[in-house]
């Protein structure tokens, strides 16, 4: 099984190393997460396990969940996620995942994934990094616009504005995985992992940490 | 508002005791220099222009002038590169940052020493506790 589990982003800060360089590291709380269901191949067509982090009240969660969580003899979780697997799992319903399986210099890296901040509507020259016109020569009330987008497409010449062109629009607020971060250190007893450098989202946002799937191999 | 666990992970790298100065301070920081396998001590001699950060990102500013240059060098309160901090000379400031000492020259770049006399350290008794 591959190492994983739900956490939340707490911070970042810095630590020391070798000759008292500082380190930059984010500090993620991880777990322990309940395994709520195991998919296999013969019934759901797919390996996988389903984890489940952090308390609700019954009473802030739904019958359905409160059912589905007692399956696997818990209480009704908060959020609840699908590690895809490429063997079937060797774990069974209502087993718990701590950071233990990221423990004893088995993970090297790891791959966090989580949803980044939102930066609202955002023009082309901050979501994109288009330059803009000029601030002067005549341009008018254009100074942040993206200029053309496409010519015209008289007939069955071709595509005027071509798909996927880059324009102005929601920015942020994505699923996103930062993958190959070192991991720096466990701890068992806070439940705590260091992983150098930032993870995506604000601080206090529920992050997915799994074993680097193209670092350190599995 | 600083998160426990942050404080917790933190905690281990954290000096027990951190020398004691002030912005405004004439300071010379003895800093660890290390070169292929040899350390030695360098000290750099200035004046304490601002403190900035809080637990291991707490740094402080010293400014001095070489030839004519002015020089700032950042340093982290924390790091076990900065051994000591000695107090040479305390400054009497009223400012929290003294960046305006970057745009005087000559005599007006000096910071005012703070004399204690022994009225006004009863006066002020963390000036006190820190003498």
């Amino acid at each position: 099984m591959i190492p994983a589990l739900i956490g939340t982003k707490i911070g970042m800060t810095q630590i020391l190393g070798e000759r008292g360089r500082a380190i930059p590291v984010t500090v993620v709380q991880a777990g322990p997460c309940v395994v709520l269901q195991v998919r296999t191949k013969e019934t759901d067509g797919y390996d996988a396990v389903q984890i489940a982090f952090g308390d609700v009240k019954p009473h802030r969660s739904t019958r359905p969940m409160i059912g589905h969580a007692a399956k696997a003899g818990t209480g009704p979780k908060r959020t609840v996620r699908e590690i895809r697997l490429n063997e079937a799992a060797k774990l069974a319903a209502g087993d718990v995942l701590t950071v233990e399986q990221f423990d004893g210099g088995s993970v090297a890296y790891v791959d966090v994934t989580g949803t980044t901040k939102g930066a609202g509507f955002a023009g082309v020259m901050k979501r994109h990094g288009f330059g803009g016109k000029e601030a002067s020569h005549g341009v008018e009330r254009k100074h942040r616009s993206a200029g053309s987008i496409g010519g015209d497409a008289p007939g069955a010449t071709g595509r005027g504005v071509k798909k996927g062109k880059r324009m102005a629009g929601q920015m942020g607020h994505v699923r996103c995985t930062a993958t190959n971060l070192s991991l720096v250190s466990v701890d068992r007893d806070s439940d705590v992992m260091l992983i150098r450098g930032s993870v995506p989202g604000p601080s206090g946002s529920v992050v997915v940490v799994q074993q680097a799937k193209k670092k350190g191999g599995c | 508002m600083r998160q426990p666990l942050i404080e917790l992970v933190e905690k281990p790298f954290l000096k027990s005791k951190t020398p004691e100065f002030h912005v405004g301070d004439t300071v010379d920081v003895l800093c660890r220099i290390v070169e292929g396998e040899k350390e030695r001590i360098q000290n750099f001699n200035g004046t304490v222009i601002a403190r900035r950060g809080a637990g291991m990102n707490k740094h402080f500013t010293v400014r001095r002038i070489v030839g004519s240059e002015g020089v700032e060098r950042m340093f982290m309160l924390h790091s076990p590169n900065v051994v000591d901090v000695k107090v040479r000379r305390r400054g009497k400031v009223r400012r929290a940052k003294l960046y305006y000492l970057r745009y005087r020259i000559g005599k007006a770049r000096k910071v005012r020493e703070l004399r204690i006399h022994h009225k006004k350290v009863s006066a002020k008794p963390e000036l006190a506790a820190a003498s």
